[in-house]
């Protein structure tokens, strides 16, 4: 293993995550899939052990952790099950938009609940018309009195109807273009929003994805987020920090993937030896050893930098990204591979591992809109000189 | 309510053989955990005290190394840890650790319940509770599978027996032993992974706690080992040869008769 | 203590080697004892130059040890029946009584006794102590530890034997703490040594991985617990003829700090796994719940039940109530399948008595084969599935008929 040179108590957070998900996900990720059951009492025990109020601040019951922090328990977790694993970092992405943009009261009425456990939280953009193209976002907010008043539906959003707290952005003024969007934080019980039925995914089955409709929903005034006109500045710094998250994810479902490969292929008997013994196994997992860990020291470097409180994060946080999730498909793919007739078969992991594995590519933001965020970058970079 | 819970440092026995060889316990990799009887003892001790108020004590008797145990209690919500340890315990068999934990209970001063696991995974006598029960000359009750509620210094709890379950009332202070079926243990959080780096096991030694060093150790024990070995299994057996279906064949034949 | 003769020791490494706690290291050339060491005594007996010794203060023998005689059994009853394992307790004890020369006596409490003390002397025991009294109708361990101890206080047997099910587990070691006499739980055999009679305790200890001869050398009763299902009991001989001491108790003994409120009988739909005539039992070898389906298959068309071991059990292929073993029950069916199972010590103390063994490995080196009557080496994945289909087509063939 490298050494990454971790505190006392960053191994501390992956000792915890990783108990937890030997004991706690591991045993129960096969029934999870396959009933697409969502993992409350998972989640209470993640809760239970402290680890939801990683990212969030002391003074709002949090532990005051950074990026890097999330970036541990998220890898621990993703090895288990990238399905809880998204459960628990849709909370996180829920809460940043009130963590970045939001009023103390805002803070101080959601983070300790959000911290505790008690109440997930999730990140409503998405929209039919509105995926890649932010600027297609249809929902509106329309202030009336002391009350906004909230129309639109929201698509594939994680953690739906079993979240409390929804991060939510419309458009409060069409004729201001990207300014003219805003940030709310919508509950549960707000009257005029309710749920669509549960999507059937392809991977990810423990976690719950669905629409959030909102019909004269009708909100307080200061459920605003932040200034009025600010929902995209927050929610791309939203994302600027939760990316190496995600990236964390394919990191975690990699070394998952790698682990249950070496293992098969020094147990497989063919031609009277181990598998492991033929060059031509050794070197797909050579491959995968190589891309796993190249896509972990980016990981790492990406949040640390975040967390040293750098302005300019989008590419370093898009590059892990791109880095990690696509790795993260290539050796899981590799893994079944390897397995190959049992790693097709549902009864070992590697075929949950591979349907988990494509997600990755696709949600917060796809990594061709990653590559633009990274080729914008550069260009910005390369003009200043 | 002051809780006291007993807890044991075991190899993980699952990993314990011994070489037939050279009638040692080969240990190599073995991992030293928190007896896992006494994890669901301590998830009980907690729960209590999240429901009534109190404090819990883990208290382990061992070599200076069990106070890793004691870190993994504080972990899981234990408030403090106390280490029983002196090179006079050496040895001891359930006799006598019964007699030292009860001394050392004894110097703890007041509780108001003792928890136990049923057994421990390396000796499985499951005669320590019970013993330590004697001493300290309280009511106990073995294989408690769950608290129903604990008022007025009176505990209703349910006893598994081997045909169903018994409703129990005891008046405390009190001891008993818990079974897996009691709950489900948490595993350490984040805040008390950190309290459990800090925290400082209060120690005791046989002259801390007042013991009588001829009921101490082997010498105080009333059982002695006589010897340990590899245990001997013989069978005339019979191997059936051949292709897999001439095996099963003859499979089917010994079947016939079997049967 | 453990001394070490510094000037004695050569460093020669066998006391290392024997330690079986791994308790001792040669370093620099002589021999340190660490904190694990149990005092077992290995060491001393294999060092060549008796560089090694135990500190053993003379211990206090219990003046009266050879007024204690006699062997006595506890027989548990509950619901209006004797249990099981008393009447095989007394098989174990008649041989123990007739190797010392000695009586075999049963202790019997409860209420509403009836004439079970009677089934008591057909299975062997010569004296049957019996306290008939209400107080005793629910188990609590404060008056049945009391009443017992006044007997034991008052005949002096210097065996006393139990079963070890919930209720001897729970009472009899704070009998034994009471009396301050050793106690050996979950005994797998027991034996009178022939120079000095005293009870030889045999156990497993480590999860069943390792087994150890215990005695109880300064203090009596010496005591022990057995397992149900381990010892087998004698025929029933109704011409037997024995004496029923009836006990009246003194009333205070009888008083319980612990409350009984309602005795509950659950019926459980399990399949209890002692019972089948046939068991068949997948392990680690199996590899998934899926695999574990074949075992069900195969008991399925036997008329049997399923078991397991602990590794199959661990794995969540199977629920704990099939686990054969040390941790979990002790079984001997007429026939035992042991398909994938290696056999650690931990399962094979739990069905090594059963009538016929079969194993299928595909390790030829693996323990189980120890046990095994029949034994097939070969994989579990190809075995198993043509039995299923031989014994369908035969079941399919007898359909016709």
């Amino acid at each position: 293993m490298v050494n990454y040179f971790l505190s006392e108590e960053q191994q501390m957070i992956v000792d915890v995550a990783r108990q937890i998900t030997a004991e706690k996900i591991v045993p129960q990720r096969v029934e999870l899939d396959e009933k697409e059951q969502f993992p409350t009492e998972i989640l209470q025990d993640i809760a239970q052990a402290d680890l939801f109020g990683l990212y969030i601040p002391e003074e709002y019951g949090g532990f005051g952790g950074g990026s890097f922090d999330m970036v541990l328990a998220l890898e621990e977790f993703a090895r288990g099950c990238v399905g809880v694993a998204t459960s628990f970092a849709a909370s996180a992405l829920g809460a940043y938009p009130i963590l970045i943009s939001g009023s103390k009261e805002l803070k101080q009425k959601y983070m300790p609940v959000i911290a505790s456990g008690e109440k997930l939280a999730a990140f409503g953009l998405t929209e039919a018309n509105a995926g890649s193209d932010a600027s297609g976002i249809q929902t509106t907010a329309v202030l009336d009195g002391d009350e906004w008043v909230l129309n639109g539906t929201k698509q594939w959003i994680t953690n739906a109807g079993d979240a409390k707290i929804y991060s939510v952005i419309a458009i409060t003024d069409r004729s201001k273009g990207p300014r003219g969007a805003s940030m709310f934080v919508v509950e549960d019980s707000d009257p005029g929003f309710s749920y669509g039925p549960k999507e059937k995914k392809l991977g990810i089955r423990a976690s719950s994805t669905r629409e959030l409709i909102f019909k004269d929903c009708r909100i307080p005034k200061d459920r605003l987020i932040g200034r009025q006109g600010t929902g995209f500045f927050t929610v791309m710094k939203t994302l600027d920090v939760s990316r190496p998250g995600i990236a964390s994810l394919g990191v975690g479902l990699g070394q998952a993937a790698l682990d249950e490969a070496v293992l098969y292929a020094k147990q497989r008997i063919q031609f009277g030896k181990p598998v492991m013994a033929f060059q031509a196994v050794q070197h797909i997992l050579a491959d995968m050893a190589i891309q796993l860990e190249a896509s972990r020291a980016l990981v790492y470097a990406a949040a640390r930098h975040i967390d040293s409180g750098a302005k300019d994060v989008s590419k370093a946080s898009s590059m892990c990204k791109v880095m990690a999730t696509d790795m993260a498909m290539k050796v899981t793919t590799d893994a079944v591979q390897i397995l190959a007739g049992h790693g097709y078969m549902r009864e070992y992991p590697v075929e949950k591992m591979m349907r988990d594995a494509k997600i990755l590519q696709i949600y917060e933001g796809t990594n061709q809109i990653q590559r633009n965020v990274i080729g914008q970058a550069l260009n910005k970079e390369y003009s200043r000189s | 309510m002051k809780i006291i819970v007993c807890v044991k440092q075991v190899p993980d026995a699952k990993d314990v053989r011994l070489d037939p060889k050279t009638n040692t316990l080969a240990r190599e990799g073995v991992e030293s955990i928190m007896n896992p009887f006494d994890r669901h003892a301590l998830e009980a001790a907690v729960v209590l005290k999240e429901q009534y108020g109190g404090t819990v004590t883990a208290i382990t008797m061992g070599p200076p190394q069990a106070e890793e145990t004691l870190r993994d209690a504080v972990a899981c919500g234990a408030d403090e840890g106390v280490l029983v340890s002196d090179r006079a315990f050496a040895g001891a068999d359930t006799w006598a650790t019964s007699y030292t934990l009860a001394k050392a209970v004894e110097k703890l001063g007041e509780f108001d319940l003792i928890l136990c696991g049923k057994q421990a995974i390396d000796g499985d006598t499951a005669q320590v509770g019970p013993g330590l029960a004697q001493r300290l000359d309280i009511p106990y009750v073995a294989y408690a599978r769950k608290i129903t509620e604990c008022v007025d210094g009176v505990i209703r709890l349910e006893r598994l027996m081997d045909d169903g379950y018994d409703e129990i009332e005891m008046g405390m202070p009190a001891l008993m032993t818990v079974v897996k079926e009691i709950n489900e243990p948490r595993v350490p959080s984040l805040k008390g992974k950190m309290k459990a780096k800090k925290m400082q096991a209060t120690v005791l030694t046989a002259a801390d706690i007042g013991a009588d060093p001829e009921c101490l150790g082997l010498q105080g024990s009333t059982t002695q080992v006589v010897k340990v070995f590899s245990p001997q299994f013989s069978a005339e057996r019979c191997m059936l040869t051949g292709t897999v279906d001439e095996q099963v064949d003859q499979l089917l034949v010994k079947l016939e008769e079997l049967l | 203590m453990l001394k070490i003769d510094k000037e004695a020791c050569i460093g020669c490494g066998i006391c290392e080697d024997t330690c079986t706690f791994s308790a001792i290291e040669v370093v620099d050339g002589v021999a340190v004892v660490g904190d694990n060491c149990t005092l077992c005594g290995n060491c001393v007996d294999v060092c060549e130059v008796g560089a090694l010794s135990i500190d053993k203060v003379e211990k206090k023998v219990v003046a009266d040890l050879a007024d204690w005689t006699g062997v006595w059994v506890y027989a548990e009853f509950r619901d209006g029946r004797v249990a099981p394992v008393a009447f095989e307790l007394l098989g174990a004890g008649r041989k123990l009584a007739d190797q010392l020369g000695v009586p075999l006596s049963a202790v019997l409490l409860g209420s509403g006794l009836d004439n079970n003390a009677q089934d008591l002397v057909a299975y062997g025991a010569d004296k049957v102590y019996q306290i008939d009294d209400p107080a005793l109708t629910h188990f609590t361990d404060d008056a049945y530890a009391n009443v017992f101890e006044d007997l034991i206080r008052e005949h002096k047997p210097e065996i006393v034997l139990a079963g070890a099910t919930a209720i001897g587990r729970s009472f009899i070691p704070r009998l034994a703490t009471m009396l301050a006499t050793g106690l050996t739980a979950d005994c797998t055999a027991l034996a009178i040594r022939e120079e000095d009679g005293a009870l030889m305790q045999t156990r497993p200890a480590f999860g069943g991985n390792i087994m150890a001869t215990i005695e109880c050398s300064t203090s009596r009763p010496q005591m022990a617990t057995v397992r149900p299902l381990v010892l087998k009991p004698n025929g029933r001989d109704d011409s037997r003829q024995g004496e029923i001491v009836k006990v009246t108790p003194d009333p205070a003994r009888l008083l319980s700090r612990v409350k009984v409120l309602r005795s509950v009988r659950e019926e459980t739909n399990e399949v209890n796994i002692n019972e089948a005539d046939v068991l068949v039992a997948g392990g680690r070898g199996l590899d998934s719940e899926k695999g574990f389906e074949m075992i069900r298959e195969l008991a399925g068309l036997l008329g049997g039940a399923t078991a397991a071991s602990r590794a199959a059990v661990d794995s969540g292929w199977v629920p704990y109530p099939h686990q054969v073993g040390q941790t979990g029950k002790t079984v001997c069916p007429k026939v035992y399948f042991a398909c994938g199972i290696s056999g650690a010590v931990q399962h094979m103390v739990g069905m090594q008595s059963s009538d016929t063994i079969i194993v299928i490995n595909r390790d030829e080196n693996a323990p189980i084969f120890d046990v095994a009557t029949y034994g097939v080496v070969g994989d579990v994945f190809e075995v198993l599935p043509k039995l299923i289909s031989r014994l369908q087509d035969q079941r399919a063939g007898e359909g016709d008929n």
